[in-house]
């Protein structure tokens, strides 16, 4: 308990129970999966918060717990016939309302019209019997008491509005009749025919050509202005962020080992497996051999994590603070800076001249 | 679409008179492969102690030592003209479509399978109906809360339903609800006749024959089922804040009960052709019943008929479950 007060304290938030004041407001938030092999901890006290307007990144390797953080947004961890034996736990606050604690059936009706979710691969994500027109009319008409042919008629905008040729023709296609592009479109449009005030993009744009890629995010960006909505775009691509975030967050293990402004992250990173992540960035500007250094090692397991930090087997300083901390005590995320925090037990001084004198330079 | 159903049709044609060469031959050339003569062919249709000119007449008449070709050339035109079969002293008629002529018993087959196809048509009907319901309501209860008592529960009863033999559950059934304590008939009434003695009687036969198939379609459609509900196209529709039982019902069933309808096809167009087991142990005079006869009888016209009866249903259950399966996927393109 006075651990999570501590945290809370440090980041600025009202103490746990009471409606913070940002929109999307997510705190201390645990989904464990019971398997036969073990609990799988995939997500494992996670906080942070998103305004409308803005953009907040996840960031991570595979495994880190993004898909499951987003899905725990939207409820679908209780849903189906594994939902009885997920265990989840924390707050998750969206516009005044928890939804963790919350009646399924209230949760349900927010979903998919004040928060709504994109998925990686709109093929599979698609059902593929019902053409595009009636999968937005379904999506329209679950929350809008409205005729069949009102919601066609919004489903025909919707199509039009996320770039679309010829919508009134479109909207009779089925999914595999689409290009991938136009299918992420049309998902999009799906996603935002309620106009949510939060959008998840889960990975939108890692199934699609790398020229496709340009224009969804650019269309994702454009609708949220239009619309004004909080976005959280989860990807691996560090290039997207540094486009379209305001504020990322680094997800290692199931928890955030770093969180801040896209310009504190990117330039004054403070965490050893954000160093790491730079690191693998691809850069246009560099030979192809210099590019691509990843992270060393496996990703941690989520059933035995690691003791103390996490990410201490593959840590390139793991030693360098005193004594057995890193292996011991499980570093907690501490201010570093105006909004921005990272968990590790490197002491300022030591980060700071590390990324100064070591990585940056290599950047 | 027109053109692909004229096309599916006439391969259907073509496939059927494949299917008449190849039953045909099986009867009329491995006998004689097996070293049977025509004299001792010939010499089945007569009585005992026969003459040498008996069969050398019946021979004659009935073309048995004609060339194979000119034998089946002779059965197709018959299905299309009809024939008459020279029986010595009588003559025997068999009108159009004639699928052989029973010598054995001095019946046409084709009047016979006619009359007795209502009767395997109400079986299998009607058990279809029963297993398809139950099987997959079952099914989906039972892939919606898999582990559960209940999927546990039924899922044994399936197993035992699966492998129980119709000879075992058949006969328990008719022992106990119709000698026992007959609450059901025992003979079979035409549903034109009185459509309640009809379903009386029946309903022990559609019990036993749907449990042996029930339990086929409850663990497909749990299976199923499972697969499509971790669909990402599951998780999109919940994402659109759908109730869960629409979500089970539009997007999960509509996509899991697909191919169960292909199999379902397949399954009715192979039991039109004849049950033969539980027709033989609910006595009921359908079309198995007379194929059994006719076995039992080395009777070959009546074999050959109810064959050739059973791949014509096979044929087109064949057609309509791809067509249905183009309708309910649009993915599929028949061309
Ligand atoms: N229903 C579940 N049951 C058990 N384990 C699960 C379940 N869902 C997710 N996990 C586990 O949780 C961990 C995190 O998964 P998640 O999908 O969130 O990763 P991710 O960060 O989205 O990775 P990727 O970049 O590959 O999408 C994984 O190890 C995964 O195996
Ligand atoms: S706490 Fe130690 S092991 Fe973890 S990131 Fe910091 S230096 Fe590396
Ligand atoms: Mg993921």
């Amino acid at each position: 308990m006075t651990e999570l007060s501590k945290t809370g304290a440090a980041l600025g938030e009202p103490a746990p129970g009471n409606a913070p004041d940002a929109f999307l407001a997510v705190r201390d938030l645990k989904v464990h999966f019971p398997t036969d092999d073990g609990l799988v901890k995939s997500v494992d006290g996670l906080s942070f918060q998103v305004e409308k307007g803005k953009t907040l990144c996840i960031v991570g390797e595979s495994g880190s717990g993004k898909s499951v953080t987003s899905l725990a947004i939207m409820g679908l961890h209780r849903l189906g016939a594994q939902g009885k034996h997920v265990q989840m736990s924390g707050e998750i606050w969206l516009d005044g309302k928890e939804l963790v604690s919350a009646d399924p059936d209230e949760v349900r009706r927010l979903r998919g019209r004040e928060m709504a979710m994109i998925f990686q691969d709109p093929l599979s994500a698609m059902h593929p019997y019902y053409t595009i027109g009636n999968q937005i009319v379904e999506a329209h008409r679950v929350h809008n008491d409205v005729s069949k042919k009102v919601a066609r008629k919004r489903a025909i905008e919707m199509l039009d509005r996320v770039g679309i040729p010829e919508p009134d023709k479109r909207v009779d296609g089925y999914p595999h009749e689409f290009s991938g592009g136009m299918r992420q479109r049309a998902m999009i449009a799906m996603a935002l025919v309620n106009n949510p005030e939060l959008l998840i993009a889960d990975e939108p744009t890692t199934a699609l050509d790398v020229t496709v890629q340009a224009q969804i995010l650019d269309l994702i960006r454009d609708l949220q202005k239009e619309f004004g909505s909080a976005v959280v775009l989860i990807t691996h691509d560090l290039g997207v962020v540094a486009e379209i975030a305001d504020d990322v967050l680094v997800m290692y293990g199931g928890r955030c080992v770093e969180r801040g402004s896209v310009d504190d992250v990117f330039e004054r990173p403070q965490h050893p497996y954000t160093w790491g992540l730079l690191g693998s960035m691809p850069r246009i500007d560099r030979e192809t051999s210099e590019r691509l250094i990843p992270v060393k090692g496996q990703p941690p397991s989520l059933i035995n994590v690691p003791s103390g930090c996490a990410f201490h087997p593959r840590c390139p300083y793991a030693d360098i603070p005193k004594g057995d901390v890193t292996r011991t005590v499980r570093p907690e995320l501490q201010q570093v800076g105006g909004g921005h925090f990272s968990a590790c037990h490197l002491s300022p001084e030591d980060r700071t001249r590390i990324w100064t004198e070591e990585i940056a330079p290599k950047l | 679409m027109i053109s692909y159903i004229l096309r599916r049709t006439f391969a259907a044609v073509i496939l059927l008179l494949v299917v008449t060469a190849v039953t045909f031959a099986i009867f009329f050339l491995l006998p004689r492969m097996a070293g049977q003569t025509a004299d001792q062919l010939a010499q089945q249709y007569i009585g005992k102690s026969p003459t040498k000119a008996d069969i050398a007449a019946v021979k004659q008449n009935l073309g048995l030592d004609e060339p194979l070709y000119a034998q089946y050339w002779h059965f197709i035109k018959g299905i299309v003209s009809g024939a008459t079969y020279n029986l010595g002293p009588t003559t025997a008629h068999c009108d159009a479509p004639c699928f052989g002529y029973s010598f054995k018993n001095h019946v046409a087959v084709w009047p016979q399978l006619t009359s007795r196809l209502p009767v395997t048509v109400s079986l299998a009907a009607g058990a279809a109906v029963m297993w398809l319901v139950s099987g997959v309501v079952i099914g989906v209860i039972s892939a919606l809360k898999p582990r559960s008592f209940f999927d546990r529960t039924f899922m044994g009863v399936a197993l035992a339903g699966v492998s129980l033999p119709m000879f075992f559950t058949g006969n328990l059934a008719l022992l106990l609800f119709t000698y026992q304590w007959p609450i059901f008939g025992r003979t079979y009434v035409p549903f034109t006749e009185n459509p309640a003695q009809w379903a009386n009687t029946l309903f022990p036969a559609w019990c036993s024959l749907a449990l042996l198939y029930s339990a086929i379609y409850a663990r497909l459609t749990r299976s199923g089922m499972l697969e499509t509900m971790n669909e990402d196209f599951i998780r999109t529709a919940r994402a659109k804040g759908l109730r869960e039982r629409n979500v089970v019902a539009r997007h999960g069933l509509r996509a899991a009960l697909t191919p169960i309808i292909t199999v379902f096809g397949m399954d009715l167009g192979l039991l039109l052709g004849g049950a033969v087991i539980t027709e033989t142990v609910f006595s009921l005079p359908g079309i198995g019943q007379y194929a059994v006869q006719g076995i039992t009888d080395n009777d070959l016209p009546p074999i050959l008929g109810v064959t050739l009866l059973a791949a014509f249903f096979v044929v087109i259950a064949n057609l309509l479950v791809d067509l249905l399966y183009a309708a309910a996927d649009p993915r599929v393109r028949l061309s």
